[in-house]
Parts: structure tokens; sequence; C-alpha cells
């Protein structure tokens, strides 16, 4: 993907990868509408643990592939995670210092923005709008931050990314 | 800012031109990888399952599948019959008609996509032969219709989802009209009916053939509710589709072979199985 440099940077690939067999994977009928936006949740982790490692481009890059997996517009989930970098990358140095109660909220609202653009992009390429159950991933996204942020967080320790 | 530009960009060249299907196709192959195995733990458990079915299942479905054959056989017999009427008949009509249809095996990629949109990954491509509104379908009816073609896999919009329309006529009297996908498994709805069309509960809806894309006289869905207001200009139909959208695993990719343009099929595929025995209404005589 993008130019590798220094230490370990499979590590975050690999997490990134986990985040695309997270959305593949099939799930029961009834379970899918709650299935959390994993990659972007992943994002998120690094732009906020590595904001000089981890950035729009590779926010850009990570949507387009996702779009080409789930058969979305082109784009779609490029613009939703370029965005959800930047923003993440604008905010890290106060929602790191946050307790994770409070950092919860901040993540709420950078998901809640991903699925506005992708609904505004698909509202745009002539889609009929989803139901309502379509704004309940991102609670449950903030619902699993802690325990996304703590174990992302010990495997960057682990393999010492930094 | 540039990406944002950028993944606009994209979407809009995407959504109003085909320029980036080849881009669409070389990510997806290398991308390949990534579907297959997330498709792994459900083909395991599938293997797993089918490995330890016991021989009592396998004599009982067994015997199921003679009893099927048995009648499909029983039925094909007074098909040629018919077959070579209706040829004969048509050939005085000085009508063209379907020389039959041939068909591909193909199955589904236990692969998520969009959870809002109708649309599944099925593990033939363009090396198949594939080629872009062509007509899917399962044992019993129309499923979808092929939108993008990878090299080794397309996607298949349903024809429930909110984007597909489909050409439809009701069997029982011949009453043309549009069958919308609604977003909702199994589910269709026919807008354009005025209050006053024949149309009633239990009915079956054929493709048409009007839209050139689907063979015309295969079964869509059973009509289940209709409601007529004498305040509203159109009663609201609803139809539930024969193919079970939720629970397919194989579906059957058609090429209609006509006489005088023979459509580009590839030579030898090992799962291919012509049926030139099946002959349908052609679209001229509407």
């Amino acid at each position: 993907m993008i130019a590798h440099a220094s230490g370990r940077n499979y590590i975050i690939y690999l997490t990134l990868l986990m985040g695309y067999f997270l959305t593949l994977i099939p799930l029961p009928e009834w379970a899918q509408t709650f299935r959390p936006q994993w990659v972007a949740l992943i994002l998120i982790y690094w732009c906020m643990a590595l904001p000089e490692r981890v950035g729009v481009g590779l926010g850009f890059i990570v949507g387009l592939l996702l779009d080409v997996l789930t058969g979305t517009l082109l784009g779609q989930h490029a613009l939703g995670l370029s965005v959800v970098a930047f923003v993440t990358i604008k905010l890290h140095l106060r929602v790191r210092v946050m307790p994770l109660r409070q950092q919860v909220f901040t993540i709420f609202i950078i998901l809640l923005v991903e699925r506005l653009l992708a609904l505004w992009s698909t509202g745009a390429a002539g889609y009929p709008t989803p139901s309502l159950w379509y704004w309940v991933t991102p609670v449950i996204g903030m619902l699993l931050w802690p325990w996304i942020y703590i174990l992302l967080r010990d495997t960057r320790r682990r393999f010492h990314v930094s | 800012m540039v990406a944002g530009l950028l993944s606009i960009s994209l979407m809009v060249l995407d959504h109003r031109f085909n320029t980036l299907e080849s881009l669409r196709s070389t990510l997806s192959v290398v991308l390949y990888p990534i579907q297959y195995l997330a498709s792994l733990p459900t083909l395991l458990s599938e293997s797993a399952s089918e490995a330890i079915t016991s021989r009592d299942q396998l004599e009982e479905e067994r015997e199921k599948l003679h009893a099927d054959n048995l009648q499909l056989l029983a039925r094909l017999q007074k098909f040629e019959a018919l077959e070579a009427e209706n040829m004969r008949l048509r050939a005085l009509l000085d009508s063209s008609f379907k020389v039959g249809d041939r068909v591909l095996i193909a199955e589904l990629m236990a692969v998520e996509q969009d959870p809002f949109r109708q649309v599944v990954l099925i593990n033939k491509g363009k090396t198949s032969g594939l080629f872009e509104g062509q007509p899917v379908l399962d044992a019993n009816a129309v499923v979808g219709q092929v939108t993008h073609i990878n090299p080794i896999t397309a996607s298949v919009l349903l024809i429930t989802d909110a984007t597909h329309a489909l050409p439809v006529q009701v069997n029982r009297n011949g009453l043309r009209t549009i069958a919308l996908g609604t977003g909702l498994i199994n589910q269709l709805e026919l807008p354009h009916l005025p209050n006053n069309a024949d149309i009633e509960v239990g009915d079956l809806l054929v493709t048409s053939g009007l839209g050139g894309r689907f063979p015309p006289g295969y079964p869509v869905a059973q009509v289940v509710a209709v409601e007529r207001e004498p305040g509203r200009p159109f009663a609201s139909v609803v139809a539930e589709t024969t193919a079970h959208l939720d629970r397919v695993r194989e579906v059957l990719l058609v090429w209609t072979l006509t006489p005088d343009r023979p459509q580009a099929v590839p030579a030898a595929e090992e799962t291919a199985v012509t049926h030139s025995d099946v002959q349908r209404a052609p679209e001229a005589n509407e």
C-alpha cells in the first residue's frame, strides 16, 4: 500500500485486514444491520495513536479497497474514511488525553460523520434512503470503542509499533 | 481535501460513466484472497456438516432425488411433443423463436456486501464468459441480473433491490406491468396498476421479456396482497418472489440462444448444461 516507513508498519496493515474480514464475514440476516464500522474504528485508532504514520492518504486507499470489496460506489468509503482520518488527526491531541468514557462520544460523532457522508453519496447517486436502522451502527461502534482501543493499544505495545 | 475531491470525482465517474470498471476489476482480483478467506469459515462449516451427514439422511435424499427425477422425466415426455408442435405453429406464423437457453451454474460467495442493498457475489466472472445485464435464475425463478463483472467474480443485483425494476406479466391473463424491488428481502411491488386492473392474490407473475434483458416466461413472484383504495388512482399490489432470495446458494446464469445472433458462449465449460428443449414464447408476439 503506502511506502514502507521504518518499523513495524505491517501490524497496522494486519489490523486493517482484520477489519476487512470482520466487514465481509457473513452474519445472519437480522444481525447484518448491527455490524459495526470495523474499518473506520481501526483507522480511527491508528490515526489517533500514530498520526505521523497514518493519515488521510491511507484512509483514502483503505476506503477505496473497501469499496471494491463491498461493491459500493467507487469512492464512497474512500471519501468517508479520508474525512474520518482527517478529523481524527485534527482532534487527536485533545481526544488522546480524555478518559475512555469521554472518548466514546467523540468517536460516536466521527462515526456518525462517516455514515452521513455515505448516505449523502448514495443519495446523490439516486439510491433510496435506507431505514432508520442505518443509524444504529455508530452507536454500536461507540459501545465497542473501549474494547477496540485497549486491544489495539496492547497490540501496538507488544509489537512496539511507534 | 485532495482525497475528498478525488473520491467525489471517483464517485461521479463511477456513477455517470463506466470508465472505472477496469480499475474496479483489477482491484477486485488483487482483493480476491481477502474475500475468499472471509468466506472460508462458512465453506468449512458447510463441508464439515456434509462430511458428518448420516447414511440415513443420504439415502433419504437419494430417494427424494430419484422420485423427483422420475417426475421430471415424465413431464419431459409431454414437453417434447409440445415443443415440436410449438415449432411447427411458429413456422406457420413465420415468427422468430428462441432455440433455447444455455445455462451455467454458479455458486454464491459467502461474502457480505452493502447490507442496505440487495447485491450478492458469485464465483464466476469474465473467464466464464459472463456479460453485463445477464439474467440470473435459480431452480424456481428469476433471481436478478449481473451488474459488475470481474475476472473471477461477478456481482448480481437481486430483483428485490430498490433500484431494480423488472417487466413482468400476469400469467393468468397476460396483463403487463413493472415489478419494482422494495429493498426488503423477497418482496416486490407493482405500483403502476390502476384500481380496476384484473389482478388477484395468488396470481403468478412471469417475465414478459419486454425489457430485452430477461427471456420471457420465467416465473418471478406471486401476488400476496392487493389493496384497492377508491381515493387513490393506483392499486397497491405486493408480490413475494418465487425464488428464495435469502436462502439461495446456487444460481443459474442464462444465455438465450437465438437462431440469428447466437450469443458468444464459452466453448467448453464443465458445469455447463444445455437444455435446448426449453422453448420460450418469443417477444415478437407481444
